[in-house]
């Protein structure tokens, strides 16, 4: 996934921009400026269900308006965090303040949100229009006002016209989009998503996420929406918070967690990240078998051993001339396999001198062909300093 | 990773400590959660405490320890009766769920022709109490029974001795037939063809591909089933007490001690010589049904019959004679009750129909037995569709919750008659006295003893537990994020219960309803000890009117029963199609 291909998120005043150590600063004052109260604050919470800790320390603030987006491999909690936050599931410890108050001990009931599952959940003996109107009859609205109301809605959602019809009456992707405008129905203050669209298939996942984010933001409503589809993730919010295990991994705007990943994990679960071996021997080098590269990035001691890391779309192939003015970080490799992915090919080579590490490139059809490439043929690939990354070696 | 301990206590289970707040609506959750254990608990295990305590008391009343079953068994005839029992169990559950294993294989694993009819004539005899059972057989096989004496002297005579362990093996077949059959054919139903074209292809035999992968898949619901029979064989009263002869079994015995010699201490005794084995019976089929793990994954392809010509006939051939059996049956009870004098006089009428010359009670016990059958389908319906329900989605509360579902799975181990006898001890009392010591409580629930009332809260109690399982299966379907979903709408649970549970489970609680009604109207065991005389019942009217020898208009009486029961499971056939086509909309597309 090329970062470039994201539409770029304007960061307006209500999504200040982000650093690694948000969550931790929260309550302070960044670069001079007064930030604005986060809408949402976890503070520490914890669960275990028996003996199973499935929540460690999660701390986490959402600022009102912004789409914050859980993202983390099977288990790792997420739902488990959002329930939470609906009060559908009870902490062990900490705290949840919504909108200034601590709901931390109310039941759902008296909580303000309006949730998605991935199921819908949708009222199967009533219309589209009855489960919609749910909400609001129950709150004893005026009759009128839950027609205009309802009306609006299906409106808003883009499915005027199809109040009569049933749940099973409907594709998968309208009955989500009735289960959103029931979320919706009641204005609440903030909107939950699990997993929305993962019952979908491709296409329709890919429109309805277009069609998500910019109500939410038309709208204007704070949002939490889990995931594991780091593309939904990257594409959807304002702020990705990854996890793994339990524990908050990483905290960023797409672009930052993409950009600068704090760990392996995150580098490895959001897009595809090469790593090499190495070990540090000056502040800016690293060894990596018989090649010295050189490293900016790089906070390890020397001697520590490290793991390097680097995106594919970022290394460049070199053509024989262009090595000649390259004295540095260049690292010749033979190709091992070549994968058609229909805008180019994925290469995987073996560097030479270093039989344990692959490294895996994005060529574009035009480019491989300029190279006649084929496995057995061998390549410079140079990795520019700037985008080399240096991890802890685990 | 290294693991993490908590560095907070573990929870105590029994009092988990909430931090949300308790809302009113928990409140009424966990009221209604209370007040439906508290009757479960009324209903089935405080009434066993006086009946297994009266046990150790002689008929006066003073505490006599165990000489009751010293008694009981250093009398060879009254332990004779405990083998005698299990002999007949045993025997009817071997034939019984061997003839329902070969009936369900040919209904869902062939092609014979007429399936649709075999499974509706299959399950005929869930709809005809096993004492018409055994006035049937009386009328084919009895001293002047039509295979007796050769049609009649058309045919040779061919006395098959059906007073005694044959005949009550031949009712308990039948009686547990139909049961064993509808858990075998789940059973049989639920499995994956995928399986069965990996043997193919990997060249198994059909043979070993039935061990191999036929009886395995079906495994815990065959043993399911030979429990099911034993229990029932084993505790039937209404079968041995027709056809039985000198032959004694427990639930006889328990009838003859309590009716006939008034000694309410040796029938106590007896009755826990016919708990024991049925409750044992109940904890292993627990154990080995918990071990069951979902054999069918959700994209299992169900399995469709190849036509193979012999065994389809000879499938076709055994289904004939069996369900030729069960109608045979079923005929020569509306034949005989429309015979004048069986067998001299052939001559077809109603004379039987008018019960004003036998005892019994005639129509006031029909109408008695459809009122009873009536408000126990409600109340039962009602009651256990709730209970379900807050077993099943109930907010917290959990060891609440599982004591509730242990005591809606516990009267499955309850005999008839046992249940019937406890409710004597424990309702009848005026007061209870709180054993070994003089304290004496006021019994608030004297009041329904000899009513409509213990009638009634006996029959839901005794047919709970199969309701119970089928609205919880019904529940879980249901998906548990509507609660989830009404709460962030800040709709109460009891609204949406109303608005959304109710409609979708609507079938399976018409089912429950129906369930109730037929049994209410076929039992004996456990209201034989129970109705009042102002009250006569029409199970029991067949029984008092075979004892007075009145067997023809026991005929009569068992045909109403019989066709009271058909009538309303077609009723209900035709409501549900009615509700099907009308809600088609959102039950199916
Ligand atoms: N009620 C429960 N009892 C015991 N363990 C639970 C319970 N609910 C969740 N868990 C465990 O907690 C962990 C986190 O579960 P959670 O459902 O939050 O994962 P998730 O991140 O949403 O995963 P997925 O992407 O598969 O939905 C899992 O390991 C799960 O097994
Ligand atoms: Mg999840």
């Amino acid at each position: 996934m090329n970062p470039s291909e994201q539409p770029a998120l304007a960061v307006t005043s209500l999504q200040p921009a982000t650093t690694p150590s948000r969550q931790t600063s929260a309550y302070g004052v960044v670069d001079g400026l007064a930030e604005p109260e986060p809408y949402l604050r976890i503070e520490d919470i914890n669960k275990s269900f028996g003996n199973f800790v499935a929540l460690k320390n999660i701390f986490l603030n959402v600022y009102p308006g912004e789409f914050v987006c859980l993202l983390g491999p099977s288990g790792c909690g997420k739902t488990t965090l959002l329930r939470i936050i609906a009060g559908l599931e009870e902490q062990t410890s900490g705290r949840v303040i919504q909108g200034g108050k601590n709901v931390s001990n109310l039941p759902p009931a008296q909580r303000d949100f309006g949730i998605v599952f991935q199921s819908y959940a949708l009222f199967p003996n009533l219309t589209a229009t009855q489960n919609v109107a749910y909400g609001l009859q129950n709150a004893k609205r005026p009759r009128a006002e839950i027609d205009r109301r309802v009306a609006e809605l299906l409106e808003t959602v883009g499915l005027t016209g199809m109040g009569q019809k049933y749940p099973s009456q409907m594709s998968g992707g309208q009955q989500q989009r009735v289960a959103l405008a029931r979320a919706l129905a009641l204005s609440p203050g903030l909107l939950l998503l699990d997993e929305p669209l993962s019952a979908l298939d491709a296409q329709v996942r890919v429109k309805l996420r277009t069609e998500i984010a910019s109500l939410q933001k038309r709208l204007g409503i704070t949002t939490v929406m889990v995931t594991h589809d780091q593309a939904e993730a990257l594409a959807m919010a304002d702020r990705i918070v990854v996890m793994d295990k339990g524990y908050i991994a990483q905290v960023g705007a797409p672009r930052a967690v993409y950009q600068h990943p704090r760990n392996p994990f995150v580098a490895n679960f959001i897009g595809v990240m090469n790593f090499l071996q190495g070990v540090v021997v000056a502040p800016d080098q690293v060894r990596c078998g018989n090649l010295v590269l050189l490293t900016p990035n790089n906070q390890a001691a020397v001697n520590q051993p490290v793991r390097i890391a680097i995106r594919p779309e970022d290394i460049r192939v070199l053509s024989v001339a262009e090595a000649q003015t390259h004295s540095q970080n260049v690292i010749s490799a033979e190709v091992q396999s070549m994968e058609y992915m229909g805008t180019g090919y994925l290469v995987t080579c073996a560097p030479d001198g270093n039989a344990k590490d692959q490294i895996t490139i994005d060529l574009s059809t035009f480019e491989s062909g300029a190279l006649g490439l084929e496995p057995g043929s061998t390549l410079r690939l140079y990795l520019p300093p700037d985008q080399v990354q240096v991890f802890a070696a685990e | 990773m290294t693991v993490t301990t908590p560095k907070f206590p573990t929870p105590n289970p029994l009092f988990p400590k909430r931090q949300q707040v308790v809302t009113r609506e928990d409140w009424l959750m966990r009221i209604l959660l209370g007040l439906g254990t508290l009757w479960l608990l009324v209903g089935v295990v405080l009434p066993l405490f006086p009946m297994i305590g009266r046990s150790f008391f002689d008929p006066n009343g003073n505490w006599i320890g165990l000489a009751n079953y010293v008694k009981y068994l250093t009398t060879p005839s009254l332990v004779s009766a405990f083998f005698n029992s299990f002999f007949i169990g045993a025997m009817s559950m071997m034939i019984a769920v061997g003839l329902a294993f070969l009936y369900a294989y040919a209904l869902t694993r062939t092609q014979m022709p007429g399936k649709l009819a075999f499974r509706v004539l299959g399950m005929l005899p869930l709809y005809i109490p096993p004492l018409a059972h055994a006035i049937g057989l009386i009328y084919l096989f009895g001293n002047k029974g039509l295979v007796t004496t050769g049609f009649l002297g058309v045919f040779p005579k061919w006395d098959i001795g059906l007073y005694g362990p044959v005949g009550i093996i031949i009712g308990e077949v039948l009686y547990c037939f139909p049961q064993a059959l509808v858990i075998m054919i789940t059973a049989l139903s639920l499995t994956d063809a995928r399986l069965y074209e990996a043997a193919e292809v990997l060249g198994s035999t059909p043979l070993k591909t039935f061990f191999t992968v036929t009886l395995p898949s079906v495994k815990y619901g065959l043993i399911s089933a030979l429990f099911v029979c034993f229990t029932l064989a084993f505790t039937d009263f209404g079968v041995p007490k027709v056809v039985g002869g000198n032959f004694n079994v427990l639930a006889t015995d328990i009838y003859k001690q309590v009716i006939g010699q008034q000694n309410f201490s040796m029938g106590a005794t007896v009755s826990v010589f016919l708990l024991v084995p049925t409750v044992i019976a109940f904890v292993v089929d627990r154990i080995i049904q918990r071990r069951q793990t979902a054999l069918v994954s959700a994209k299992a392809v169900p399995l469709q019959p190849k036509s193979h010509p012999p065994l389809d006939w000879l499938m076709f051939g055994f289904c004939a004679l069996v369900a030729g059996f069960t109608i045979a049956v079923l005929l020569v009870i509306i034949f005989a009750s429309l015979v004048k004098v069986w067998p001299y006089d052939l001559t077809l009428g109603f004379k039987n129909y008018d019960f004003s010359t036998v005892g019994g009670g005639g129509y006031r016990a029909f109408w008695n037995s459809i009122r009873m059958s009536f408000y126990t389908a409600i109340v039962g319906t009602v009651a256990v569709f709730m209970g379900a329900y807050l077993v099943e989605k109930g907010r917290g509360m959990k060891w609440l919750r599982s004591a509730n579902y242990f005591l809606s799975t516990l009267p499955l181990a309850l005999p008839g008659l046992v249940l019937g006898l406890s409710y004597v001890f424990f309702f009848n009392n005026k007061i209870w006295w709180i054993p070994f010591t003089k304290i004496a409580i006021y019994n608030p629930f004297n009041g329904i003893y000899g009513t409509m009332a213990i009638l009634v809260l006996c029959n839901v109690i005794h047919f709970y537990t199969v309701c119970f399982l089928t609205a919880n299966t019904a529940l879980k379907q249901i998906d548990p994020e509507f609660e989830a979903v009404s709460a962030s709408m800040r709709v109460p649970f009891y609204k949406t219960f109303w608005r959304v549970t109710v409609p979708l489970s609507l079938p399976a609680i018409l089912e429950i309803g129906i369930y109730y009604f037929v049994n209410a109207m076929i039992t004996i065991s456990a209201i034989v000890f129970l109705y009042p005389p102002s009250l006569p019942l029409a199970a029991v009217a067949i029984v008092n009117m075979d004892d007075a020898g009145d067997i023809a208009a026991a005929a009569a009486m068992s045909t109403l029963v019989v066709l009271t029961s058909i009538g309303v499971r077609i009723l209900y056939w035709l409501f549900t199609r009615g509700l099907q086509q009308r809600s088609q909309a959102w039950l199916q597309r």
